[in-house]
């Protein structure tokens, strides 16, 4: 098996509240020490991925990017003002450098000089400016709006641009670096959508949505060591078996999403290689809080204790993942609680917290469709046949993919979900835990879990910090609503012709969508 | 070398089906009376083998709980474990038996299947027939509702019944009976046009003959023949709309067995030359073959043929 | 003859009536369905303002009915409107999809209508041999598997030994050989689809024929069985095997979106199964409108060529 299994990149706060300065001012985005171990990256080319999630419907506006064809689409002709980094740290990408007030409730970036869009334009704080005001305002649609709100004011002094904010928030420079933020030309403040412009290593040649996207290399590009083919080409394939022989036959370089179910037997073919890194993607089984039987915590112990994790990850991750221990914070995140007890399967302590709660059985529906993650039926079937042995009756009923996240998901008391996971803790919690966000899942409400969230935020010392999320980590062990029983690598497979460097980002699949930045021919 | 121990296998294996068909018919004649038996003499050893499959098919369905060694549900083990005499045909991606569930399927889906084909033979060669037959307006009208029917596109029509109904296997019975029942209308009203303008058919109007009599007496026989053909397709192609919905998420509810669903879930497995997924697949061939060979023996009887 | 000429020509009409139904149909569906375009793009991180906001500047948040009737004002003038979700035009969107799905429709029915029809004879002329028996039980195990399950198959036999290409990947340059080539594998997985039904009517239609007198007679006049067939017995079994030809190659216009899947073919199919899963209103209204006039205008074809080929409906009293 040619395999290579790498582990969640630390997220590193150095540097993050004064800037990316130290990392040079050339571009050179890594870490000096991290590039003399990596092979020497060649030019030229051209690299062909099949990816899965294009859709006929895609667009070219930042504000509806969702899924994963347009987000490395993305990769190859945009940047961000910052870049999550192979390991984890947050990198400067427009933004040279940047400081926080004392408060972090005011962030000063310093836009990168001398970078010129694809039509021959050169960047200013103008067009930063209109690229985040995009997704921000009262009839914004964007699907980055949640996380902009938080900016009260933008403003221009000279090469910087200023943000203020509601309130402080130390992470507010990982927040710059979400896909959605894309920087595109402005004029007369405000950016056109449906540009194919961009400051990005490739410039668009065709474009056909749900089909394929065809890029060549910018010569121009203000990166030196990055965006290594001469052309890279993108196919939009949704079916995986479609992905694997498409790879096998030798049509592409690169796919993404193995199958699971075929992965052992992909690795042994001949000049191809899996490559899959576990991050902050995780499968959850979220409860309705509100409502009986899953308002009485014992219910929602028992059905943890009812939920076979390592079988699970064996049987629909095959393999590859990490078991989860309901919370959304990944083993390799640097705020990860180590020392919480594992939640394991455990039928008789499943029965006793039935017993707490009152009850000899329990009769619950599960629902799940393959739309809210790849084996979510399978998934829901096995914790059906294991929770059966401590008395509780799984019924998993199969819901319509169309629609799920409409019909279900935040509807049915009980239901699979999932998520990308956010690069920091207080995002992620922000966005799933907080009593009364919009994507709330299980509309848990815990009080002091709300107070250490707001109090983290702004809270600038490490350790003090690293506290807080240690606990909110265990309430949500021990009193949240729901069930996280594994986190999902994203897992990959290319020819041996393509190299990567020796740290592939977690954040994401295709190395953070980056891998046409960061992977060269061998 | 390879090839030729293939086709000496294949040769074997028909001769096999052969000599059992030929057995079972036997077995039939020895054990039937009178017309029956005069019939069955006549059946040819495919139609012999035919009925042999269907019966073993349906034993199979009826006492899947006596012959499968496990549940359809439990998880008896690994992933995709080898064959082995504990489990005859290993486990699949869920670590359960994949024996037991093939049986179990027999009895989820001949079952569905039956009766959903009926139900649209039913529905739609009879008001076929009645289009054909008194013409005119009720004809426009019945076949533009057909037009318009076949012409929604599956997807959306799907989506729209289960939207509207819900999900559960008497309603899947309902929605594909009714999307089967659409072809079903324009083939017996396209065999009925030839046959109502027929001299017999005047002379039996001529006679005072009532509709429904005329349809079942007159009609009805002559265009028994492509209808039965059809019926012997239409039966195959509820199994692959079974697994073709529960795609959708309307269908059988996991962790029910169902071979559609069942060649679904394995099928990328044939990518690797892993034979897994043609288990399932050959369970709904052999019984289309087998359907299909006592629909060409009654073809024969119907259309008179003496030879 | 004008007989015929009235049948169509109120076919037709009929038709377009047929055609003005089914657009209120896919739009009360679409508009049944649940979800919108706002919440399906945006998924998972759908809030209300956005969702909001983005009605707002589609007009989704106008009267289903005022909606319904500004979009048949545009389609009968031949202007079916833009994307929803990308605002690019539809006709651009439809109109290379379309002429691939046609394309890959003809090809198909190129080489399954004609060995369809062939071995259906010739099973009805050797009826009941052992040639009859294999060529109906390869046929029926062929369609006794799902279509995806048959291209992979046929990818493992032929692509992987680089005999074809697995991705059928053309656009408007591909030349029309390459075309052929690059499509062989679709192509030939939507013939293995069809053919068994086909042939399997054919053979019945005709074996259903062969008792009746006047074939006893031509038979006693000692014409040739294959003469007999061809002559006498095929024209009078036509009706049901022109109505099984016509469900079929509507079926290979709207119905192979697997296919399209698999061998990443771009056609109206993935087309129509993106823009309903996205509620893109015009565009699953423009591809159903097609797909619509392709039933129609086949069953017409089928209904038209059934009537043409017995002389006592064309002279029906």
């Amino acid at each position: 098996m040619t395999e290579t299994m790498k582990n969640g990149g630390v997220l590193s706060r150095r540097g993050l509240l004064k800037g990316a300065t130290a990392l040079g001012a050339a571009g050179l985005i890594l870490p000096a020490s991290m590039r003399k171990a990596m092979a020497e990256p060649k030019k030229g080319g051209t690299l062909r991925i099949a990816i899965t999630g294009g859709s006929t419907t895609d667009s070219l506006d930042p504000a509806t990017w969702s899924e994963l064809f347009v987000q490395v689409f993305a990769a190859c002709r945009v940047n961000y003002l910052t870049e999550i980094a192979a390991d984890g740290s947050l990198v400067g990408e427009l933004a040279e450098s940047w400081e926080a007030s004392a408060d972090a409730a005011t962030w000063r970036f310093k836009i990168r000089s001398g970078v010129t869009f694809h039509s021959g334009k050169s960047l200013t704080p103008d067009d930063v400016v209109a690229s985040i005001n995009h997704h921000r305002g009262e009839d914004s649609k964007s699907a980055a709006k949640p996380i902009v709100e938080q900016i009260k004011d933008i403003a221009i002094d000279g090469d910087t641009v200023v943000f203020t904010l509601v309130a402080g928030n130390a992470d507010f420079p990982f927040i710059m670096s979400d896909y959605h933020l894309a920087i595109l030309p402005s004029a007369d403040g405000k950016i056109d959508p449906a540009t194919e412009d961009g400051t990005g290593g490739y410039i668009v040649d065709s474009w056909e949505a749900g089909v394929n996207a065809k890029v060549k290399r910018n010569p121009n590009y203000w990166k030196a060591d990055r965006a290594h083919f001469d052309a890279v080409e993108l196919y939009s394939i949704l079916d995986s078996t479609a992905r694997q022989n498409a790879l096998l036959t030798g049509q592409v370089d690169v796919i993404d999403k193995v199958d699971i179910n075929t992965v052992g037997l992909l690795s042994q073919a001949p000049g191809i290689k899996i490559l899959a890194t576990t991050g902050t993607q995780h499968f959850v089984f979220p409860m309705d809080y509100r409502a009986a039987p899953f308002s009485d915590n014992n219910v929602r112990l028992a059905l943890k204790y009812a939920i076979d994790r390592e079988e699970m990850v064996q049987k629909i991750l095959g393999g590859y993942g990490a078991v989860g221990n309901d919370h959304p914070i990944g083993p390799g995140d640097q705020f990860f609680a180590a020392d919480l007890e594992q939640h394991a399967y455990d039928a008789d302590k499943a029965k006793f917290y039935l017993k707490e709660a009152g009850m000899d059985s329990l009769n619950i529906q599960l629902s799940a469709a393959d739309a809210a993650f790849a084996g979510a039926v399978d998934a829901a079937v096995l914790y059906s046949e294991k929770a059966a042995a401590a008395g509780i009756n799984i019924e998993v009923v199969r819901e319509p993919n169309d629609a799920y996240w409409d019909n279900v998901w935040m509807k049915k008391p009980f239901c699979a979900s999932y998520w990308g996971g956010r690069p920091t803790p207080d995002w992620m919690f922000t966005t799933a835990y907080a009593a009364g966000a919009p994507w709330n899942e299980s509309y848990w409400d815990n009080p002091r879990f709300n107070e250490l969230l707001l109090a983290a935020r702004s809270e600038l010392d490490f350790a003090k910090r690293k506290d807080m999320y240690h606990e909110m980590q265990m309430i949500c062990q021990k009193e949240g609503s729901t069930v996280t029983p594994m986190f999902a690598s994203y897992v990959m497979a290319h020819t041996d012709k393509v190299a990567t460097p020796d740290q592939v980002a977690t954040n994401w699949g295709l190395d953070g969508f980056r891998c046409v930045e960061r992977w060269w021919f061998a | 070398m390879a090839l030729l121990l293939t086709l000496l296998k294949v040769a074997i294996a028909i001769a096999i089906a052969m000599a059992s068909g030929w057995l079972f018919r036997a077995a039939l004649v020895a054990i039937t009376r009178g017309e029956t038996r005069k019939m069955l003499r006549t059946a040819p050893v495919s139609a012999g083998f035919g009925m042999l499959v269907v019966f073993v098919y349906v034993f199979v369905a009826v006492f899947a709980h006596v012959i499968a060694p496990f549940s359809e549900r439990e998880i008896v083990g690994a992933q995709f474990l080898p064959w082995d005499s504990t489990h005859l045909l290993g486990t699949d991606n869920l670590g359960r038996d994949m024996f037991s569930r093939l049986i179990y399927a027999a009895r989820n889906t001949v079952g569905i299947a039956f009766a959903t084909t009926a139900l649209a033979f039913i529905a739609g060669s009879f008001l076929g027939l009645l289009a054909a037959t008194v013409g005119g307006w009720l004809d426009q009208v019945l076949s533009r509702v057909v037009d318009v029917l076949m012409a929604i596109p599956a997807l959306v029509f799907a989506l729209l019944l289960l939207t509207i109904f819900g999900t559960s296997v008497v309603k899947m019975v309902i929605v594909i009976a009714t999307i089967d029942a659409t072809r079903v209308f324009r083939l017996a009203r396209s065999v009925a046009m030839n046959i109502v303008v027929m001299d017999y058919i005047e002379a039996a109007k001529l006679r005072g003959e009532g509709l429904f009599r005329l349809i079942i007496r007159e009609i009805l026989p002559n265009a028994m023949a492509p209808l039965v053909a059809e019926f012997g397709l239409r039966f195959c192609f509820v199994f692959l709309m079974i697994s073709a919905l529960s795609f959708l998420g309307l269908g059988i509810q996991p962790p029910t067995a169902d071979w559609g669903s069942m060649v679904r879930d394995n099928a990328s497995l044939i990518t690797f030359g892993n034979i897994t997924p043609l288990l399932p697949a050959g369970a709904i061939a052999l019984l289309t073959v087998a359907v299909n060979f006592v629909v060409d023996w009654s073809l024969h009887r119907a259309s008179g043929l003496k030879e | 003859m004008t007989a015929i000429w009235t049948m169509i020509a109120k076919r037709i009409g009929l038709g377009l009536l047929t055609l003005f139904v089914i657009s209120i149909i896919i739009f009360g569906a679409t508009e049944l369905l649940p979800g919108d375009l706002a919440k399906s793009i945006l998924g998972q991180s759908a809030t209300p303002e956005t969702v909001a906001a983005f009605r707002r500047e589609l007009g989704l948040d106008l009267p289903a009915h005022i909606r319904y009737f500004n979009w048949l004002a545009g389609a009968v003038q031949g202007d079916f409107g833009t994307s929803l979700a990308n605002k690019r035009a539809i006709s651009d969107l439809i109109a290379t999809r379309l002429s691939n799905t046609l394309f890959l429709a003809l090809y198909a029915a190129a080489i399954a209508i004609p060995l369809s029809l062939t071995l259906g004879i010739l099973a009805a002329l050797y009826r009941n041999s052992v040639f009859d028996r294999a060529a109906n039980a390869l046929a029926l195990t062929s369609i006794s598997f799902p279509e995806f399950f048959v291209a992979y198959i046929l990818i493992f036999f032929l692509a992987r030994t680089g005999l074809f290409p697995s991705m059928a990947q053309v656009d408007a340059q591909t030349a029309f050989g390459d075309m052929l080539y690059k499509t062989f594998l679709p192509a030939l997985t939507l013939t293995l689809v069809v053919t068994a039904h086909m042939m399997r009517m054919t053979r019945a239609a005709i074996i259903n024929l062969l008792a009746s007198p006047y074939i006893e007679m031509a038979r006693l006049k000692g014409m040739s069985p294959g003469r007999v067939i061809l002559k006498h017995a095929l024209p009078n079994a036509l009706a049901p095997i022109i109505t099984v030809v016509a469900l079929n190659l509507a079926y290979l216009i709207t119905g192979v979106v697997v296919v399209e899947v698999v061998f990443v073919y771009p056609g109206l199919g993935q087309l129509m199964v993106d823009s309903v899963s996205k509620r893109d209103f015009p565009v699953v209204q423009a591809v159903a409108l097609i797909f619509a006039a392709a039933y129609v205008l086949l069953n017409l074809t089928a209904d038209v060529l059934s009537t043409l080929s017995n002389p006592r409906l064309v002279h029906r009293k």
